[in-house]
């Protein structure tokens, strides 16, 4: 049993895959027609923005963006590139949007790995001790903690905590990645970008948290009653173990799936805690291109994160087996 | 299920745990303020929203025109009475005519890349790039027909007709001049210069993080010597206003114009010794808050109603509830800040519901069974709150008169969209930039020729009046000053008495700067200016 779960399931994953693929493009489809369905163009925004503009300037724009072509042809030839994994160009920005997402991603993965591992951390740690001491005082204080975390909205987490630890303490710095005027290099440097992640991956992993100590304190009440545990606490294996070892296990699957949501959803999921912090993440290149119309832009970061989210759901399947080997994959 | 399979379990939460017990101990050492020691003179400004290109010549939107400003020049600079100032010409002439104006330029300029700046650039840069690419250059250039260069040292424009708006639009960060040899023989608005500007201005571009920073440093051959007073000049971007207060009140950010702040901060900064707070600085740009009406409308064709709603606000109290007292009021479509213009001497609609209910009985509107004569929809571009708290007390405002509003706040495309390309909106509320003269920016709101559909910021309303077109086209003409003036006041008068757009206020977009930071705001061009003497004590 063991060991065919161990072995890789090829033809599973060739499966998914083979759907992904499908999906994607069914997904770069319907954004594709969805975004049309915004008033205005790239190039309004942009005269918009300028205050001015003459008609043959606008023209001008249009054809140079493309956007004077029938609507099908644009389709297809944001299809073809997609094929092609050839993102293409942004006008808006005068750059290829390859190297606008790729320079932004490092910025995104740190903030969503920090948060999600500090979340996790915490977040098992107070559903156990919640589940154990169910009812008690522990569990009353973590329940009110995780409500009022869960109630609060990110962005006034995230201004509070800059008005208290940046502006009153001064500990830590507004907003930003590094400090730009003492440029910092080696050590020094990852001291620097440390310093300045701590406020926006404490509150972004507030937000998610909240939502993983209640998932897994339910998982668990509802795990520490079966009659493997009693069997287990019958050996006189010690609390802490059953919980952690014995019960953990099972109770987890939930909060595997949720956490494998907010992975795959992390392109465009910190946008708030992104805004207030100044974090030069994908979050705001997404909203900002939203509201200059830059389709090619947009629908770029769409279609990657719909990438992320398949596979995403593909390893959250995957981890399934892992940690539960009854589990089987088809 | 044995103990054997749950071991990797327990050993990988207890890693977490561990990780979480060392991150926390890690925290505690670098959780202190580290001094940033910098033996350099380096200045921290803000640009908000973050401008998405670094040249104005293609882009003339306010952020882009700021930043721009620091390392391109143009020919003239200008005074608080909006004169031309020498910057890279030192002095020039206007043939009575008006038809040829020469430039004598400043001798040993030097571009960033060392090159030698000519008149053969300044013809580059008007034929070539802005009267083809600047979107209001086009506009403004449109009447040179060539640029003459008899000596390196001589530029000579020749006009088909005077132009005397020309002489307003050449500062750095509105017209500015660029190197023919970078760009001559390329794809103009592809160049790479375009991203990283190779200009004359005391600045010299280093680097741009999109979302995050830029970095310019002191250009060591600046032709003024001994300028610029900064060795850096850093600009971070903040997206969020609240994050902007927290950074200033940090120490972390010592300088941002066009209102960095929200309106309702600015007192407790004006009263803080810690901040300097400026009003002046934004002269050359006169963007007014206004109603622009449809008078494709049945309601809003009436001239008694238009007057009514202008009876009908209360603008001192406006002022005080919508721009928190930060805001100039208006007599008519030009601002007391071009007092070479302005004319007090205009028809005023004084607040007065009484007399605004008896023009729209007049008008033959008569109110109904709810109080209500009739309703508009009142779109504006979703740009931040101001506009959000002025459009609940116009709907206020105007109820009490009988005249029902419903509030639309649309993203900017949509707005652009609506207003311009569909003519689907009764009034509009939006920024109207007079610049600095109003041939360039007012003209386009009054004059008929400048009803294009969907073309953004020119005449919505449908307005027609042939008197108005004839003092608009004389005035953009006429080379004589004192006949120019009169032919504005003119306009003022004709504006007022029609009403295709009732002027609100004037708002005054405040530049903070930390008390330790000089010269900041040195004439009209405020925070678009170059820069050169700006410091930090």
């Amino acid at each position: 049993m063991a060991a065919t779960a161990r072995r890789i399931p090829m033809r599973f994953i060739g499966k998914r895959l083979l759907h992904a693929v499908v999906t994607i493009f069914g997904i770069a489809i319907i954004n594709f027609f969805l975004l049309q369905l915004a008033p205005g163009d790239a190039a309004d925004a942009l005269a918009g923005e300028s205050g001015t503009a003459d008609p043959e300037y606008l023209a001008n724009l249009r054809r140079e963006f493309g956007l004077d072509r029938p609507l099908l042809e644009q389709l297809a030839s944001f299809l073809m590139r997609i094929a092609r994994l050839d993102l293409g160009y942004s006008f808006r920005y005068n750059e290829d949007i390859a190297h606008l997402i790729f320079h932004r991603l490092p910025a995104t993965l740190l903030l969503m790995v920090t948060s999600v591992v500090l979340a996790l951390g915490i977040g098992i740690l107070f559903g156990v001790t919640a589940a154990r001491y169910f009812n008690r005082l522990p569990d009353r204080l973590i329940s009110l903690v995780a409500l009022l975390l869960y109630a609060t909205p990110p962005f006034w987490i995230g201004l509070m905590m800059i008005l208290v630890f940046s502006v009153q303490l001064g500990w830590t710095p507004t907003g930003g990645m590094r400090d730009i005027a003492a440029s910092s290099k080696g050590f020094a440097g990852v001291l620097d970008v440390a310093r300045h992640l701590a406020l926006p991956a404490l509150t972004q992993a507030f937000f998610y948290l909240a939502i993983y100590t209640r998932l897994l304190r339910a998982g668990m009440l509802e795990v520490l009653n079966l009659e493997y545990i009693r069997v287990a606490r019958a050996k006189g294996i010690s609390e802490r173990r059953i919980s952690y070892v014995h019960a953990l296990r099972n109770a987890v699957l939930p909060l595997v799936t949720v956490v494998g949501t907010n992975v795959g959803g992390f392109l465009g999921g910190a946008v708030l805690t992104e805004t207030v912090f100044s974090w030069p993440g994908i979050g705001r290149l997404m909203f900002d291109a939203m509201f200059q119309r830059d389709l090619n832009l947009l629908l770029s970061i769409l279609v990657l994160s719909s990438i992320f989210v398949v596979l995403a759901n593909l390893v959250v399947d995957l981890l399934y087996a892992v940690i539960n080997p009854t589990v089987e994959l088809r | 299920m044995n103990d054997e399979t749950t071991m990797p379990a327990a050993t990988l939460s207890r890693r977490n745990l561990l990780l979480l017990g060392s991150s926390a101990i890690f925290a505690g050492t670098f959780l202190r303020s580290m001094p940033a020691l910098a033996d350099d003179k380096t200045l921290v400004m803000t640009i908000s929203p973050e401008p998405n290109a670094m040249l104005s010549a293609f882009n003339t939107a306010s952020p882009v025109a700021v930043i721009s400003g620091k390392m391109t020049e143009g020919l003239l600079g200008y005074d608080f009475d909006i004169k031309p100032q020498p910057e890279l010409a030192t002095s020039w002439e206007v043939a009575p005519d008006g038809l040829t104006i020469s430039f004598k330029l400043r001798d040993g300029v030097k571009w960033h890349d060392g090159k030698p700046f000519t008149s053969a650039d300044v013809a580059y840069s008007i034929m070539e790039i802005l009267k083809q690419h600047h979107p209001r250059g086009r506009g403004v250039f449109a009447k040179v027909t060539a640029v003459e260069t008899p000596d390196p040292l001589t530029a000579v424009f020749k006009l088909s007709e005077p132009a005397p708006a020309l002489m307003y639009a050449l500062a750095g960060w509105e017209s500015p001049m660029l190197p023919k040899h970078v760009y001559e023989g390329t794809d103009v608005l592809k160049n790479p210069a375009n991203n990283a500007p190779v200009g004359t201005g005391p600045f010299k571009f280093v680097e741009w993080q999109r979302g995050s920073y830029i970095v310019l440093e002191k250009n060591p051959d600046y032709w003024d010597a001994g300028k610029p007073l900064l060795d850096k000049l850093v600009v971070r971007i903040y997206s969020d206003p609240a994050a902007r207060v927290a950074a200033f009140e940090a120490g972390e950010l010592h300088l941002g114009g066009d209102g960095p702040i929200p309106l309702n901060e600015v007192k407790r900064f004006q009263e803080n010794p810690g901040f300097k707070v400026e009003t002046r600085g934004i002269e050359m740009n006169n963007s007014l808050d206004v109603l622009e009406l449809n008078l494709r409308n049945e309601h809003l064709a009436k001239p008694q109603v238009r007057q009514a709603l202008m009876h009908a606000i209360d603008r001192d109290m406006m002022m005080k509830t919508v721009w928190y007292g930060l805001a100039e009021q208006l007599t008519g479509p030009i601002p007391q800040t071009l007092p070479h213009f302005y004319t007090a001497d205009v028809p005023s609609y004084a607040f007065d519901t009484a007399k605004a209910e008896a023009l729209l009985d007049e008008a033959g509107f008569p109110k109904g069974a709810d109080g209500m004569r009739f309703k508009l929809r009142l779109i504006w571009p979703a740009t931040g709150d101001t506009y959000d708290r002025a459009g609940q007390f116009l709907r206020q405002q105007f109820r009490k008169v009988g005249v029902d509003l419903d509030l639309q706040a649309a993203d900017v495309p949509t707005f652009i969209k609506q207003v311009y390309a569909e003519y689907n909106f009764d009034i509009s509320m939006f920024p109207a930039s007079v610049t600095a003269d109003p041939s360039i920016g007012s003209q386009r709101f009054y004059h008929s020729a400048a009803i294009k559909q969907g073309t953004p910021f020119v005449n919505a309303s449908g307005y027609k009046n042939p008197e108005m077109d004839e003092v608009l086209s004389k005035a953009a003409v006429e080379p004589d000053p004192a006949k120019r003036a009169d032919l504005f006041k003119r306009f003022q008068q004709i504006a007022m008495a029609d009403l295709p757009i009732l002027p609100l206020a004037r708002p005054i977009y405040v530049t903070v700067a930390n008390a330790r930071v000089e010269n900041f705001i040195t004439g009209p061009e405020g925070v678009r200016s170059r820069y050169a003497t700006l410091t930090i004590k």
